[in-house]
């Protein structure tokens, strides 16, 4: 009844529309203040793009209509009840859900084409062009690492499995073996196999199989990349579905998430002085590092929450290092107490951001936000670095790895190269962390024994709280 | 002589990409958990397939087969709409807390 009305012009112009929208929706992201606005942009987006898909809906049935109207619905109402219920300290491992539904869609939506091709004008003399064919098996492959990726994913950052690399033996092997027969299958269905359905459910198994095998064997401190990669991936799928709906929304949109994925894979590469294909290869983590044992020996000066009060009551200027450890604890709103007892005293109090610091991109800033801190407070850290030579105090909080000044100085330390921040140069370093062990890199850090670093050895939140009291 | 889908929608590709690369490196680090959740929400516009395999015609075993899983793909695909545009909006919110009280 409405399809009447609806061309394929105009059809094609609104779905170019929503794509617009949608990258409006990523340009607001350029500040705070349009950030909403974009976010609200997005929505329409979708909304447009979902109105013209009902609108040009061959079946629009009553009994079809509310089929759909019911499937929206649930997921719906679990994607609100996520996002109300989500802890922000919890957003990775939320953004890593997210990413798997994107992929389990991809794939269901290949499957859906690939049933019944006639409902997407696929079939040319009762058979599947073969460009569609290839689109479908490509976006199966994507979609399918995508959403076991990030179930794994998920399961390690939620803690339901050790973070740490899990390194079968021979994996590379097993690995591109996967890949081989995904490839063969793939062959024999575009020339034309009887077993179609048979072949395009090993590969979309197989494909599951291979993101799995991907993404266990890398560990917890590359989980930045991890989760923009997937992110990447999600996006192109979406993408190449988009080629075989022939759906130029899709295709767009697509393109804006993948190159927006990639683009924050590179930094969280950068940022660690790691190439892209290490932390996809895996392993990192499990390298053993010699000496650590003589180092361990070494006297280290250990703090109580009130010499750390005098310590920051007596400070003109103090730069916060908050890590990932911070989060762990929740400790946001406590330090943010403390912070605000020292501003009132008319301390001058920054933050130093980290580009990894967290489990995923932007991690800090969000927590941090969540607590109110005014984010005209916190600094990236090419814009800081030079700071801690003035500063009185470095009060690294949760942050191990990135403060690490083997980085600079140690050829052989696996994390040689990347980019720290450099609280070792302040004139006091307070480093607030659970125990004396080793970062999530598994590799010690020098900063413990220095002349002017002292261990305050507790939990961040409780540590925040102790030091409040006593200030 | 027409042009064919595939060039048509390559062309737009290659070129959002582009779009993509300058549009993502003019966003600030501080909201680039916000852009994730952001970009898992749009690209759950994937959801138009969905629906554009539920609402076609159905013959024979798999063609219900085939609505049973875009079923499932619809609701998938709505979770990660909601889930990703409302936690979006959740973040972004405690963003704009601060300027109201910067100002």
């Amino acid at each position: 009844m409405f399809s009447d009305f609806m061309s394929v012009d105009l059809t094609a112009s609104l779905y170019l529309l929503s794509g617009v929208f949608f990258i409006l929706a990523i340009r607001g992201l350029s500040s705070p203040e349009t950030a909403r606005i974009g976010n609200y942009l997005g929505m329409s987006g979708m909304l447009i793009a979902f109105i013209v898909t009902i609108l040009n809906l061959e079946d629009n049935s009553l009994s079809n209509l509310i089929l759909i109207v019911l499937g929206i619905s649930i997921g719906g109402l679990i994607g609100t009840f996520l996002s109300k219920k989500v802890a922000m300290t919890d957003m990775p491992q939320m953004v890593a859900a997210l990413n798997s539904m994107g992929g389990m869609s991809a794939v269901l939506v290949a499957w859906a084409a690939f049933l019944s091709p006639a409902a997407f004008g696929l079939e040319i003399n009762g058979y599947i062009a073969t460009a569609s064919m290839v689109e479908m098996l490509l976006g199966i492959f994507v979609g399918a690492i995508t959403f076991s990726g990030s179930v794994i994913a998920f399961l390690k950052l939620q803690g339901l499995m050790k973070s740490a690399p899990v390194i079968l033996p021979l994996r590379h092997v097993i690995s591109i073996g996967v890949f081989s027969i995904i490839l063969i299958c793939s062959y024999l269905i575009l020339a034309g196999s009887q077993n179609d359905q048979l072949l395009f459910l090993i590969i979309s198994i197989l494909s599951l199989t291979l993101g799995l095998l991907l993404i266990i064997p890398i560990g917890g401190a590359d989980m930045p990349v991890v989760i923009a990669v997937l992110n990447s991936y999600s996006g192109f799928a979406a993408a190449i579905i988009g080629f075989t709906l022939n759906n130029l929304a899709l295709v767009i949109t697509g393109a804006l998430v993948g190159s927006s994925g990639a683009i924050l894979s590179y930094i969280m590469c950068v940022a660690m002085n790691r190439s892209f294909f290490s932390v996809i290869m895996g392993g990192f983590g499990d390298e053993g590092t010699g000496g650590e044992q003589v180092k361990e020996t070494r006297p280290v000066k250990i703090g109580s929450a009130d010499d750390a009060a005098f310590i920051l009551k007596n400070a003109s200027s103090v730069i916060i290092v908050p890590g990932y450890g911070m989060a762990v604890a929740r400790a946001q709103n406590s330090l943010k107490e403390m912070v605000d007892k020292l501003k009132e005293m008319g301390i001058k109090v920054t933050y130093a951001i980290h580009p990894v610091a967290g489990r995923m991109p932007g991690h800090m800033n969000v927590l941090l936000a969540e607590a109110d801190v005014p984010y005209d407070d916190i600094y990236e850290l090419t814009e800081i670095n030079s700071d801690f030579a003035q500063a009185d105090v470095a009060f690294v909080i949760g942050a191990n790895d990135v403060t690490n000044p083997a980085a600079k100085s140690d050829p052989n330390s696996p994390i040689f190269g990347m980019p720290i921040l450099e609280v070792e140069n302040a004139k006091t370093v307070l480093f607030v962390k659970r125990s004396l062990g080793i970062g999530y890199a598994g590799i010690d850090n020098d900063l413990f024994y220095q002349e002017n670093t002292m261990m305050l050895l507790d939990d961040a939140k409780k540590m925040s709280e102790d030091i409040s009291a006593s200030i | 002589m027409d042009i064919s889908p595939l060039v048509y929608y390559g062309s737009i590709f290659v070129l959002a990409i582009f779009v993509g690369y300058y549009v993502v490196w003019s966003v600030t680090p501080a909201l680039h958990t916000p852009l994730m959740s952001v970009t898992n929400a749009i690209s759950a516009v994937i959801i138009v397939g969905a629906i554009i395999a539920m609402g076609t015609e159905s013959s024979g075993a798999s063609g219900t087969i085939s609505k049973i899983v875009s079923f499932f793909a619809l609701i998938f695909a709505s979770i990660n709409i909601f889930g990703g545009f409302l936690v979006t909006q959740r973040m972004l919110e405690m963003y704009k807390k601060k300027v109201k009280k910067d100002v």
